[in-house]
């Protein structure tokens, strides 16, 4: 046996550089366009297509810290009913009496903790998996939810407030704009810094992690902790995009973001998968809704078309690490050769 | 030494636990009302117990595997939608057949999520969410987006669920059925036992020479098939098939899975713990609106409920096996 020192820097290879998952996403996307523009001649212009992120962009919100989530090999399906609870809570404290601008800060601290209680339970009893705390939360925080509106619903927000959800920036949707800055902001946390390094270490070997002085609870308290504080935030979208909120808005929505981040080609075994795909999987379905929406296809049938996307997209996935699995096992018989 | 002593007796006798909670609870709620525990309710009580203790059965073997199915409310519409609109254009249709018919749809959405899972290999918790999708979405698209309502329904199939068998409802019998079905196969087979082998250790197993995928294949068509049959069952029950019928009820199924003390990190659990956990959720769901709750708060105490079972168990397990460790030591 040789030593042989492995470079933290992969050499760069084209072949490599071309089979990235990324790249089928982003040829999907193409194609959604040429069909798209093929069945409306007032798709292909800049303002159809950046006004097209308003209708889809609320949700992805959430995808950045479940991509973390999911590469730690946990699942959080409690962020739907969070952003149901955040924005059930801003519209009663604001129509308590509590300002706007502070109705908001509620919302986020009330996100903040709902993604908090179910960091903490998971940190406390390691042995509880993510499924069964995130289970019982997502009955739980919708379940306050309707306690605190019942079958009421709340709204008659200050003017100013829809600005979230319809307003510019120059030429550019506010929300589309935002999404770009923290899609860069949390690309960033996650590839170039000890944290994100960290976080891809505890999902290939949590416990070696662990013994090599990673913070394990400290990071998946903070990850947990920032899901809930994006749903609080796609909350204050999707509340101010409807103009009044209920108890059962945002139903299922840990489902289409949990679809988009397998669909960025996040391995569902932890460990590996990057934020653009995660990024791209999000225009990918936002645009394909858009296109059915454009030649009147009704919504049920989107579901289809998702459920079969994530289906092949992880069969692929899985095919794929299958194969890199023995191009690695021939690459070390021939080093164990020479 | 007594704390322990009592810990070992709690964990033993979890099952008895369960029911003397379920005994408390429904001794208050006949406290505040005393309606409660009359005759008709109870049975109405049963009857709206008897799908979800259906549904949870075939779910504990999914997730004593370490699966998980998300797909079965999409796969219950699905097929109760094709044997609502079978029935409806073939009104002389048997009802037998009617819930032949939904148990087949069932299997073989299963037949699909078994597939994916063992031969290709995806995760069962992202394989069923697709199939939820895609499933869910076929509901709609075969039922047109319309409902189909009572008047669509000959009085046979309506009558599935109002009928007797043997002076039992027709829905409370098909799950004393497959509950003794259940507790034969799972305790007194090999295949059962292979369940659980292949749960509480795959690799073990599969070195023993268990065939995971035939078992993978097992559980999962199993699970389809019950819900093809609650499908057929809930349609007949409240005489209407739309497209969001069941929508969420997968969550419902594995919360009386893991009050009943199933673990969702595989090879455990018992067919009465299920049935309990299943029964709970009944007494919640018909007592609270009898001691004026508001059905709006229900959601919210069965949320604290599941939390608090599940926490109490882990505690528990714990503290067992703390005492384990201490009498090896000695």
């Amino acid at each position: 046996m040789s030593t042989r020192t492995i470079n933290n820097v992969q050499n760069f290879s084209w072949k490599r550089f071309m089979l990235q998952w990324e790249w089928m996403l982003i040829a999907l996307i193409i194609i959604i366009f040429i069909v798209n523009s093929s069945i409306s001649p007032y798709f292909l212009n800049f303002t159809s297509i950046s006004d097209a992120t308003m209708t889809f962009l609320d949700k992805a919100f959430i995808v950045f810290p479940m991509v973390m989530i999911m590469i730690m090999r946990e699942i959080d399906i409690s962020v739907g009913s969070t952003v149901a609870l955040a924005s059930v809570v801003m519209a009663t404290t604001f129509n308590a009496g509590l300002p706007m601008e502070l109705a908001i800060v509620v919302c986020l601290l009330v996100g903040a903790l709902c993604g908090f209680f179910n960091g903490f339970l998971l940190v406390k009893y390691r042995e509880l998996s993510a499924v069964i705390v995130t289970l019982s939360t997502m009955i739980l925080y919708r379940g306050i939810a309707y306690m605190i509106l019942e079958d009421q619903s709340s709204g008659g927000f200050p003017s100013w407030f829809s600005y979230f959800g319809w307003g510019y920036i120059g030429p550019i949707p506010f929300i589309l704009l935002l999404f770009v800055i923290l899609a860069i902001g949390f690309a960033l946390l996650l590839h170039k810094t000890v944290f994100g390094r960290q976080v891809y270490a505890i999902g290939s070997n949590t416990t070696a992690s662990r013994f090599s002085g990673v913070k394990v609870d400290r990071i998946k308290l903070i990850v947990f902790t920032l899901a809930g504080v994006m749903a609080a935030i796609t909350a204050i979208f999707l509340t101010a995009r409807m103009g009044s909120t209920r108890p059962n808005v945002a139903n299922m929505y840990e489902l289409d973001v949990i679809a988009m981040v397998a669909l960025g080609g996040i391995s569902t075994a932890g460990g590996k998968g990057k934020m653009l795909g995660a990024i791209l999987a999000v225009f990918v379905i936002g645009y394909l809704q858009y296109g059915l929406g454009l030649i009147n296809i009704p919504a049920q049938m989107l579901l289809i078309v998702i459920g079969v996307l994530l289906i092949a997209s992880v069969t692929v996935t899985n095919l794929r690490v299958k194969g890199k699995f023995k191009t690695s096992s021939k690459s070390d018989s021939k080093e164990k050769v020479s | 030494m007594m704390e322990s002593n009592l810990i070992r007796y709690v964990s033993k006798f979890r099952e008895l636990g369960l029911l003397g909670f379920i005994i408390i609870l429904a001794i208050v709620i006949q406290f505040l009302n005393p309606a409660f525990l009359t005759l008709g309710n109870l049975s109405d009580m049963l009857k709206n117990t008897a799908i979800l203790c259906i549904l949870a059965l075939g779910m504990m073997l999914v997730l004593v595997t370490r699966g998980i199915d998300l797909s079965i409310g999409a796969t219950l519409a699905l097929s109760g939608m094709i044997t609502a609109l079978t029935v409806s254009a073939y009104p002389g249709l048997s009802p037998f057949l009617a819930i032949l018919l939904g148990i087949i749809v069932g299997s073989a959405c299963g037949v699909i999520l078994g597939l994916l899972v063992s031969k290709v290999g995806i995760l069962p918790i992202i394989a069923s969410l697709g199939l939820m999708n895609a499933f869910r979405g076929m509901t709609f698209w075969v039922g047109g987006g319309d409902w189909v309502s009572a008047y669509q329904m000959p009085d046979s199939f309506k009558g599935i669920a109002t009928s007797n068998i043997l002076g039992i409802n027709t829905l409370v019998f098909i799950a004393i059925i497959i509950f003794l079905f259940f507790y034969y196969f799972v305790n007194n087979t090999i295949t059962g036992r292979q369940i659980y082998a292949l749960g509480s250790n795959p690799d073990s197993a599969k070195i023993s020479g268990i065939n995971a995928n035939k078992v993978y294949m097992l559980v999962y068509t199993l699970m389809g098939g019950l819900s093809g049959l609650a499908g057929v069952l809930w349609v007949s029950k409240f005489a209407s098939s739309q497209g969001d019928t069941a929508s969420g009820y997968e969550l419902t199924v594995i919360a009386a899975c893991i009050l009943g003390g199933v673990s969702i990190n595989g090879g455990v659990g018992k067919v009465i713990g299920v049935l309990l956990g299943a029964f709970l959720l009944g007494v919640l769901d018909n007592g609270l609106p009898l001691i004026n709750v508001s059905p709006f708060w229900q959601m919210g105490i069965e949320g604290v409920i599941i939390l608090v079972a599940v926490l109490f168990n882990t505690e528990i397990k714990k503290k067992v096996e703390k005492n384990n460790r201490l009498r090896r030591v000695i």
